[in-house]
């Protein structure tokens, strides 16, 4: 029992997720509540990130596209989680004789240049990928656990149940993305857990459509009917017979869905209804510099956050393309 | 359908029947400098003044009787009726938008369906390379980038679209281009999908076994069933558009429908707010009509 589970890698993966994000979460949310040891969180998480870059590179060979993307991908989750360790300087911290007018300049002093108020850009860059990766996860998981849930119960059960679930799914999918993050935003106020909120209610929907999809074609199938012959209780064939059956296009999709997420997020930081300064963050990045950078010598400013949340995207895009490649050549 | 917008509307009188939001109105109406200073008292006068202590269901039917004749109030930020407003912020996100669908479906179309039919070729790893990069940069990234190059760099465009001495297409560019870089990239990518998947389907097979000429194969058998999945999609797009219009639209200074409903919101001009989420989900519900109407007709194997 203990070998089999051993070699599996699935378990492994969850519970290596769950200790990178567990630090991350802690780290981003109760930094200040910590104080001086706030770092030591983050240390198991960084062999975590290692250890879950090398189980995906086994699982992605074969597919170039994949591997590249998990690169990326990776890349960034080193840097939120090793970022406290690296020597950098304070990303909150001007440096005064920086921030006067005209003397914002690029690879001077820092290697990336400063921004208008004579911070470190480099290092606002690799600090600001940690609340985008803890909140793009955040509410990923929590838009999945509710659609999920929801079009399991929709498809399996039918019926009013399934009515019920559709009708909210469908009242949520016709308001534009935007415009709802836009509603919800300004009436709860702005903050990361909002965020995940409105990142739910406007993503679960499209994931319930999905497992409602895939649960109405497994229902028929086979080993189903046994479970359901052998008497399980409901909840049993769907959490334990149908779900995990149905998983491989959930985890191409939920790959394409953090993509979404992190854009969602950046894009509502950066129209001030997301996470707040002071802290760095790409869309903040970008929403200063845009009202500083209008001119090329100081174009650095936005290029590089817009950049850096670029490759973070692409990163995810190409983990769910190569997954989906892989999954139809098997 | 009917019921998908009469449900919204209900959840959208609600939603602005909060006290948060009550209170935004109301002191924006009797005049004040923010929901802190406003008194409880006046608070409560106000409220009862304004017919607020009827039940619900009540003042929506109100609200709703005024929105069937049009009458859609005075917006509290700019003292212009919402529809005034609304009309010319339409007029303008209409020609951004029609200038996206122009350049996209044709552009599009063509790209996915010359990546599908050589599948594997040079050609089509080009395209798809290029599709997953455009779709891969969110909107605002893409609009910083062609600012940083087209308009700071290279000059040839402003950067701002704000209009401010009158129209002028130049102006247009780069929201336009910005639009056009991700809906290209997501449509030529979804066209591709569709004529592979019916450039394996037997028929086509058949076809060429057959003998025609490839290019007959092509334009006879596969381009009208590959084209049916994008079209549905280009009139769901309408939806999608929405969205990322706004951010566009907030970026560029773009006095369109996008950055009204956003000044709105963060304002707390709650009428014109109001009006212009309707509007949104009118457009959404309708896309969405329109899109499983545009499956059907195409695809007459589906009955209803």
């Amino acid at each position: 029992m203990l070998a089999r589970a051993l070699v599996q890698p699935g378990r492994w993966a969850t519970l290596l997720v769950l200790l990178v994000w567990l630090p991350l979460i802690a780290y981003v949310m109760f930094r200040s509540a910590l104080g001086g040891a706030a770092s030591d969180v983050l240390l198991p998480a960084v062999p975590a990130v290692v250890a879950l870059y090398a189980l995906g590179l086994a699982r992605c060979r074969g597919s170039w596209v994949a591997s590249v993307g998990l690169t990326l991908v990776c890349f960034w989750f080193v840097i939120a989680v090793a970022v406290p360790f690296l020597p950098l300087t304070d990303p909150d911290k001007p440096i005064a004789a920086l921030a006067l007018p005209g003397t914002t300049k690029h690879g001077v002093h820092f290697i990336l240049g400063s921004d208008a108020r004579g911070r470190d850009m480099l290092s606002r860059t690799l600090w600001g990928c940690q609340r985008v990766l803890v909140w793009g996860i955040t509410a990923t998981a929590a838009a999945y656990a509710v659609g999920v849930v929801l079009g399991l119960l929709g498809g399996y059960l039918g019926g009013w149940c399934d009515d019920v679930v559709s009708f909210i799914g469908n009242l949520l999918l016709s308001f534009p993305v935007m415009v709802l993050f836009i509603l919800i935003l300004n009436l709860l106020g702005q903050s990361g857990f909002n965020i995940v909120i409105a990142v739910t209610s406007s993503s679960a929907p499209m994931i319930m459509r999905i497992v409602r999809g895939l649960t109405l074609e497994a229902k028929n199938r086979d080993y189903i009917h046994a479970a359901q012959t052998r008497g399980e209780h409901p909840l049993w064939v769907m959490g334990v017979e149908l779900l995990p059956n149905v998983r491989g296009p959930l985890i191409v999709d939920a790959c394409l869905r953090l993509g979404y997420t992190t854009v969602a997020i950046t894009t509502l930081t950066f129209l001030g209804l997301g996470l707040q300064p002071p802290d760095p963050d790409w869309g903040l990045m970008i929403k200063e510099g845009a009202t500083a950078a209008l001119l090329w010598k100081y174009s650095y400013l936005i290029t590089i956050p817009a950049l850096a949340v670029s490759s973070l995207i692409l990163g995810f895009n190409m983990i769910a393309d190569g997954m989906r490649e892989l999954s139809g050549r098997s | 359908m009917l019921l998908i917008m009469l449900a919204a509307s209900v959840l959208l009188f609600a939603v602005f029947d909060t006290d948060q939001f009550r209170r935004k109105v109301a002191v924006a109406e009797l005049g004040g400098f923010g929901v802190a200073t406003l008194s409880e008292q006046d608070y409560q006068h106000w409220l009862s003044r304004n017919g607020f202590e009827q039940p619900f269901w009540t003042r929506y039917g109100q609200w709703l009787a005024r929105l069937s004749h049009g009458e859609l109030g005075e917006s509290l930020e700019k003292d212009v009726p919402v529809a005034t407003l609304l009309q010319e912020s339409i007029a303008h996100t209409a020609i951004l938008g029609f200038f996206v669908f122009l350049f996209m479906i044709p552009l599009a179309l063509l790209l996915g369906l010359l990546a599908g039919v050589n599948e594997g070729s040079l050609l089509d790893r080009g395209i798809s390379l290029l599709s997953v990069l455009t779709t891969s940069t969110p909107q605002i990234a893409t609009a910083v980038l062609l600012t940083v190059v087209l308009a700071l760099g290279l000059n040839w465009v402003p950067a701002k679209s704000a209009m401010l001495e009158g129209w002028s297409f130049r102006e247009l560019i780069l929201p336009l281009l910005t639009l056009l870089i991700y809906e290209v990239g997501y449509l030529a990518r979804m066209t591709r999908a569709a004529t592979l998947e019916v450039m394996a389907a037997p028929y086509v097979r058949t076809a060429v076994l057959k003998g025609l000429p490839w290019s007959r194969v092509v334009s006879r058998h596969v381009l009208r069933n590959a084209l049916i999945v994008p079209v549905t999609l280009i009139c769901q797009e309408l939806n999608g558009l929405l969205s990322q219009i706004v951010v566009v639209e907030v970026f560029f200074q773009y006095a369109g429908f996008g950055r009204m409903l956003f000044d709105a919101a963060s304002f707390g001009d709650i009428q014109v707010l109001q009006a212009a989420t309707l509007v949104a989900v009118l457009v959404a519900v309708l896309s969405q009509f329109l899109s499983d109407a545009a499956y059907v007709a195409l695809n007459p194997r589906v009955q209803f």
